[in-house]
């Protein structure tokens, strides 16, 4: 009751304040939503950490980060040097909160533009919503394809998605050949068989028909099994170069010790992030997660060829006590990308944002993203965004992909489980 | 596909299907002895496995030398669901009692999430670790020493029941309680006696399991279900249907994924468990 009281008080001081603070200096309202309380919690509040680092950068600058756009700080020069504000709300990871959230920021809170919202089902809500209003929506680290893919004038997102991913890999079989002499022929698919896995496997039957690349099985199997055993016989019997796998933890867990039980050897397994990339994976396997290479969308020791990514981690760190991940990582390079569209716009009418955004040519190399840059297509997907392959070794994972980025050379073929120490 | 292969893939199900048949040797038994259908087995199983974790990650203990912490644990836990609640809705009509256990099953999922956090666990340095090989057919050993264990424990509830007094009170308990209870058996003490025993074979289960399976506090589910084939096809209360039956669908679970695709593997062992409630609702060897 007290807090409740409290809150109201302290909202009106807040509204109060803002209102004062309006005459002084122009402020850029954007709202962001992202899962604050709930499942997702820890990974929004991280989230909610970087934009507060990104927004700060911008304001008042940030002398160690000379190569980051608005470093100089002192706000927005396309605005007369206007502050950002951001509008935190939260969605609980719930898509119907998320609506009524963006509803709430549009009209009560008269952002200039949304940012959000790290569950791709809630940022298919949400942006609905940015849409009815016609303004503008910048997603930084959903990954569901389907969300640029709705002809959406609005909406923007600047990671790569799941089958952006997937087409990744297929780059990499070609590089692979070209630069470093190993051909991949023949693979194995073995998705879990959600929506996730299934998805991927159709995308992966597609792509190795049209790469020239034999697919000699294709497995769907039950994520929670009790065993994996007949999987790993039919793989086995398949003898593929290549295991092509998206898992869960807990069956990414199992699959590996099948492999080693059963004395299954391929090449190489190409997984799918999410079990691979817990940090329970490693933790777990120990030695016999080496060699295994994961897909990821960005990993720390990428600051060896980018030294932005040293200074702003240096920055976070300093911070919060913690390095950037792929999500905050993701979440910072949106509202610098959001930041620099509503400068070029030099307005804060909608439209004139909108249009700045469809314009954005941001070079790589003013990102902390392994990117070619952002600019938009006309779904509003980043066409430069991409992951990176990372490779397990000496029980840490090492960007082996792109080749030009890589800190460590691509261990292939990995050793048979009868070869290891 | 030749014929190591399915030799290799016949031992594996052996395997896996001697620790299903534990996990239903305690659930075909609570069962049996006072017809409640204990929807958290699954639970005592999660928290065998939490046991052995413990003890292994606290005081450096391998999960196979505490077995018997971990059984008589889980036996004192089982004894306690009994007196806390089960004694409770004994009388009641079937409907309580299913929804006792299955919202004891939520309550334990609970607990350890609250008190363990949803985080994967594993016991990464047993005693037993590596394979055996036995002309071409490759066997972890982790799952080879739980398949002992699973057998030995199996036998030993069985020759409980058939050889000892008090298992024979049990099997009178589980034949006609009023009768048993006029011969001066304390049915009380028998129900609570089949609590702890059930309890505790889940224990030893998940005690054999946690040296090769990573331990969460949803666990259960995945080995629950299939429990229930394994009690239906046994036949309820029989230990040795159990056994028979826990192999039979571990045999079948790994042949089907092998034969027919493992998108089916779990298809073909519930098409099996419609077929016996329509052929032989009895069980193989349950009294019909």
């Amino acid at each position: 009751m007290f807090s409740k009281v409290f809150k109201h008080i302290a909202l009106a001081g807040v509204t109060l304040s803002f209102s004062v603070a309006a005459y002084a200096q122009q402020e850029i309202r954007i709202g962001v939503i992202y899962p604050l309380t709930g499942a997702a919690a820890s990974t929004g509040n991280e989230i909610k950490n970087a934009l507060e680092l990104a927004a700060d950068i911008v304001n008042n600058g940030a002398k160690t980060v000379p190569g980051l756009p608005f470093a100089s700080g002192g706000g927005l020069p396309g605005l007369k040097g206007a502050k950002i504000k951001l509008v935190f709300a939260d969605h609980q990871s719930n898509p119907q909160v998320g609506a009524t959230e963006a509803e709430r920021l549009i009209t009560q809170e008269k952002v200039v533009a949304l940012m959000g919202s790290y569950n791709s089902n809630v940022t298919q809500t949400a942006s609905q919503v940015a849409e009815r209003y016609k303004v503008p929506f910048l997603n930084a680290e959903s990954s569901a394809a389907g969300l640029t893919q709705r002809n959406f004038k609005w909406f923007f997102r600047t990671t790569a998605h799941d089958d952006l991913f997937v087409h990744n890999f297929y780059v990499f079989y070609k590089e692979l050949a070209a630069k470093k002499g190993i051909k991949v022929k023949n693979v194995a698919l073995f998705n879990e068989n959600t929506q996730w896995g299934n998805e991927t496997t159709k995308l992966e039957n597609k792509l190795s028909a049209e790469n020239g690349i034999n697919v000699a099985k294709a497995i769907s199997y039950p994520a929670k099994s009790t065993q994996l055993t007949s999987e790993v016989q039919l793989l086995k019997a398949a003898n593929p170069e290549v295991v092509m796998q998206s898992s869960y933890l807990g069956d990414a867990i199992m699959s590996m010790k099948t492999y080693k039980e059963l004395g299954f050897s391929p090449d190489m397994i190409l997984a799918n992030n999410a079990g691979f990339t817990d940090t329970e994976f490693i933790r777990t396997l120990g030695k016999d997660a080496e060699y295994v290479i994961t897909r990821e969308v960005w990993s720390l020791d990428l600051a060896k060829n980018n030294p932005l990514i040293k200074q702003v981690n240096e920055l976070y760190n300093a911070r919060y006590k913690a390095n950037l991940t792929g999500n905050t990582s993701r979440a910072f390079t949106g509202l610098l990308t959001l930041a620099d569209a509503i400068n070029r716009a030099a307005s804060t009418e909608p439209e004139a944002i909108r249009k700045a955004l469809t314009e954005t040519d941001i070079p790589g190399s003013k990102l902390i993203m392994p990117w070619k840059g952002i600019k938009f297509d006309a779904q509003g997907q980043n066409m430069y965004g991409a992951g990176i392959l990372v490779q397990i070794i000496d029980g840490k994972y090492n960007t082996v992909w792109p080749f030009d980025l890589a800190t460590r050379d691509v261990v292939w073929p990995m050793p048979k489980w009868n070869q290891r120490k | 596909m030749s014929f190591e292969i399915l030799v290799q893939t016949l031992a594996s199900g052996l395997l896996i299907g001697l620790i299903y048949a534990l996990v239903a040797v305690g659930l075909t038994m609570i069962f049996g002895v006072m017809d409640i259908v204990n929807f958290s087995h699954g639970e005592f199983l999660m928290f065998g496995m939490y046991g052995s974790f413990w003890l292994y990650a606290l005081f450096a203990l391998d999960p196979l030398f505490t077995l018997p912490l971990t059984a008589l644990m889980l036996f004192a836990l089982g004894v306690l669901v009994y007196r806390l609640v089960i004694s409770k809705v004994i009388h009641a009509p079937m409907v309580s009692q299913m929804f006792s256990t299955f919202g004891l099953m939520l309550l334990f999922r609970g607990i350890a999430q609250f008190l363990w956090k949803p985080d994967f666990r594993t016991v990464d340095q047993s005693v037993v670790t590596g394979n055996a090989s036995l002309a071409g057919i490759q066997l972890g050993l982790p799952q080879l020493t739980a398949g002992v264990g699973a057998i030995l424990v199996t036998v030993g509830v069985y020759l409980f029941l058939t050889r000892t007094r008090a298992g024979a009170a049990l099997e009178a308990t589980a034949a006609d309680k009023d009768a048993a209870r006029l011969m001066g058996i304390d049915s009380q003490k028998m129900f609570a006696l089949a609590w702890g025993i059930g309890a505790a074979c889940a224990g030893v289960a998940g005690g054999l399991l946690s040296t090769f399976f990573p331990i969460f506090p949803e666990v259960g589910a995945n080995f629950i279900l299939i429990a229930f084939v394994v009690v239906n096809l046994g036949g309820f209360g029989s230990v040795m249907g159990a056994l028979l039956a826990g192999i039979l669908v571990g045999v079948i679970e790994v042949m089907g994924g092998l034969l027919l695709g493992p998108q089916y593997k779990l298809a073909v062992v519930l098409v099996l468990f419609l077929a016996v409630l329509m052929f032989r609702p009895q069980g193989l060897m349950g009294k019909a």
